[in-house]
């Protein structure tokens, strides 16, 4: 009997082992592509640039009293902590409007023609995005017409919520989906049974959808952040390396270093980056007990 | 009434954000002199604004053909793009789908970690990994090739993170039963996950398409050499004053990720929700 145990939980060893050679070729090219060379930035996060000796935390130093670095973070920082929420809170609007008031088939056609912005190539963008919002553009002629000031939207402070507003248009569409799984999962019997007791709609929403749409939240919270990094690829293809300065961001500011080979600033903000992005993650994954 | 009211308003909401597309690809229809003139606002810098027209007064396919066939940097250029997104998919599929299948379904010693490792390396930014990267492409004699791309981008860990819910899904109690009979690992692999975890394999592929479709910040730092450059950086270089070529250029890459988004709607939605279902 004991024996019986000991070769099934060899067994068990064995069956368990083998996922890990599964998963051996994409870790072998994650250690070629990404760690080995990125421990490789962190040894030069600690390096004089040009000779490669020790400096300690110099280049650190230099880039928390940088002032691009300081104006660049304070954007990345604030456009994320605007759009994240916004986005959250706009395709859950929808999503519970489509669910509880729009039928099926209806409720399709929308969902899609919100998801199409999302598979448009940046690069198709911003040619109507320059001719949306230029000086003499399509908005500012609307403006015209219902007698408002136009506003140079792309060189002024308006720069940024052109952004925000850019990624609202592209993330929105997979958001609403991701919160509708949620919806759909949750027991339609517990929501007509809260409706005969007199429960209004905001008593739903708040009591009984709210509380089962934690997994929406974790991934479309995740995936968004990911694709917040990407409205650079708008921020750049309008405004190019320096864009105006309400829209210059952390990547703008990374690219313009890379271009001056300033690498010891660039090494030592790339760890500062990881190192946050991977705190986030660990709290994400407290916060909601998440098994990814 | 409450119900016809928020559903009108919805669909005028989703008529609004498709309204960029509909603009541009009435412009590629117009002329080049219409065009001109209703870009000439911008063009010559007058007092006047853009004209918004949805329907040009005289469609015509002219821009289409002068492109078609006036413009061998196009085809190069859409050449590129799809052989640099035709071979990451084909090595994720061979990489990643293998990864994901061994991350959701066996149990060893730091998964949890090595996971929460692979989703850190999905969040950064490229800009973070920039400088080790070209360090290391230009050790490997890769810079300024188009596998400066190809390679890094077959490790993506986004597809796997993708792929890693809908085997997740699959019951255990299938992959138990084919152990009984006799299957190997490798066995149950390919005859149980493969099949199973097809909708959102397709998925995965198809959202990772629409990622190197759209490329950007690799190609802008690793090809200096223009004649390597994919779609996504040529677009945008086209100055304004070749407006005809610029909205017919722009018009076909749309109607490629539409036709391929189109196509593949259902899995991609499919694929999507799985991410938020629980188990």
């Amino acid at each position: 009997m004991i024996n019986g145990i000991n070769i099934n939980k060899k067994a068990n060893r064995n069956y368990n082992k083998k996922g890990l050679i599964f998963i051996l070729p994409s870790l072998l090219g994650l250690f070629i592509f990404i760690f080995i060379p990125f421990s490789d930035v962190v040894i030069r996060s600690f390096q004089d640039e040009i000779t490669r000796e020790f400096i300690g935390i110099g280049n650190y130093k230099d880039i928390f009293t940088n002032n691009a670095y300081k104006l660049a973070l304070l954007n990345t920082v604030k456009f994320t902590v605007i759009c994240i929420p916004l986005l959250l809170l706009i395709s859950l609007t929808i999503a519970v409007l489509l669910n509880r008031f729009v039928n099926i088939k209806v409720s399709h056609y929308i969902k899609t023609s919100f998801l199409l912005t999302y598979v448009i190539p940046t690069a198709s963008v911003v040619l109507i995005w320059k001719l949306f919002f230029h000086e003499k553009g399509l908005i500012n002629a609307i403006f015209f017409k219902l007698g408002f000031e136009g506003i140079d939207w792309m060189n002024t402070k308006y720069a940024f919520w052109v952004l925000v507003g850019s990624y609202l248009w592209k993330n929105i569409g997979y958001s609403i989906i991701l919160w509708l799984t949620g919806i759909n999962a949750i027991n339609k019997e517990m929501i007509e049974g809260a409706m005969v007791d007199g429960a209004g709609e905001w008593k739903i929403f708040t009591k009984i959808m709210l509380p089962n749409l934690k997994t929406s939240f974790y991934i479309i919270t995740v995936i968004s952040i990911i694709n917040s990094f990407k409205v650079f690829r708008e921020a750049y293809l309008v405004g190019g390396n320096y864009p105006d300065e309400s829209m210059y961001m952390l990547q703008h500011l990374f690219n313009n270093w890379f271009v001056d080979l300033s690498f010891g600033k660039i090494a030592a903000a790339s760890v500062i980056v990881a190192i946050f992005i991977a705190l986030l993650i660990v709290v994400l994954q407290k916060q909601w007990k998440s098994e990814y | 009434m409450k119900k016809k009211i928020i559903t009108i308003g919805l669909l005028v909401l989703g008529l609004i954000f498709c309204m960029p597309m509909i603009f541009l690809v009435s412009s590629s229809l117009m002329g080049k002199s219409e065009l001109l003139e209703s870009l000439s606002a911008i063009l010559s810098n007058s007092d006047e604004y853009v004209k918004l027209i949805f329907m040009p007064k005289y469609p015509t396919f002219r821009s289409y053909v002068k492109l078609l066939f006036d413009s061998p940097e196009f085809f190069v250029t859409y050449w590129n793009s799809i052989k640099i997104v035709v071979f990451v998919l084909l090595g994720q599929l061979i990489v990643g789908v293998p990864a994901a299948w061994g991350f959701a379904k066996y149990n060893f010693r730091f998964k949890k970690f090595l996971f929460t490792l692979y989703i850190v390396v999905m969040l950064m930014p490229f800009q973070v990994t920039m400088l080790s990267s070209y360090l290391l492409l230009d050790k490997m004699n890769l810079i300024n090739t188009h596998l400066s791309i190809i390679l890094p981008g077959i490790f993506s860990t986004f597809s796997i993170f993708i792929l890693y819910r809908s085997f997740r899904v699959i019951p255990n109690e299938i992959i138990e039963a084919a152990r009984v009979d006799g299957s190997g690992d490798f066995n149950i692999f390919i005859k149980i996950g493969l099949p199973l975890g097809k909708n959102g394999i397709i998925s995965a592929m198809l959202l990772q398409f629409f990622e190197y479709w759209n490329l950007m910040e690799q190609p802008l730092t690793y090809l200096s050499d223009k004649g390597l450059w994919p779609l996504s950086l040529y677009l945008p270089n086209i100055s304004l004053s070749y407006a005809d070529i610029s909205f017919v250029a722009s018009a076909i890459v749309l109607a490629t990720s539409i036709f391929i988004f189109l196509a593949g709607e259902k899995y991609l939605e499919e694929g999507i929700s799985t991410l938020a279902e629980k188990e």
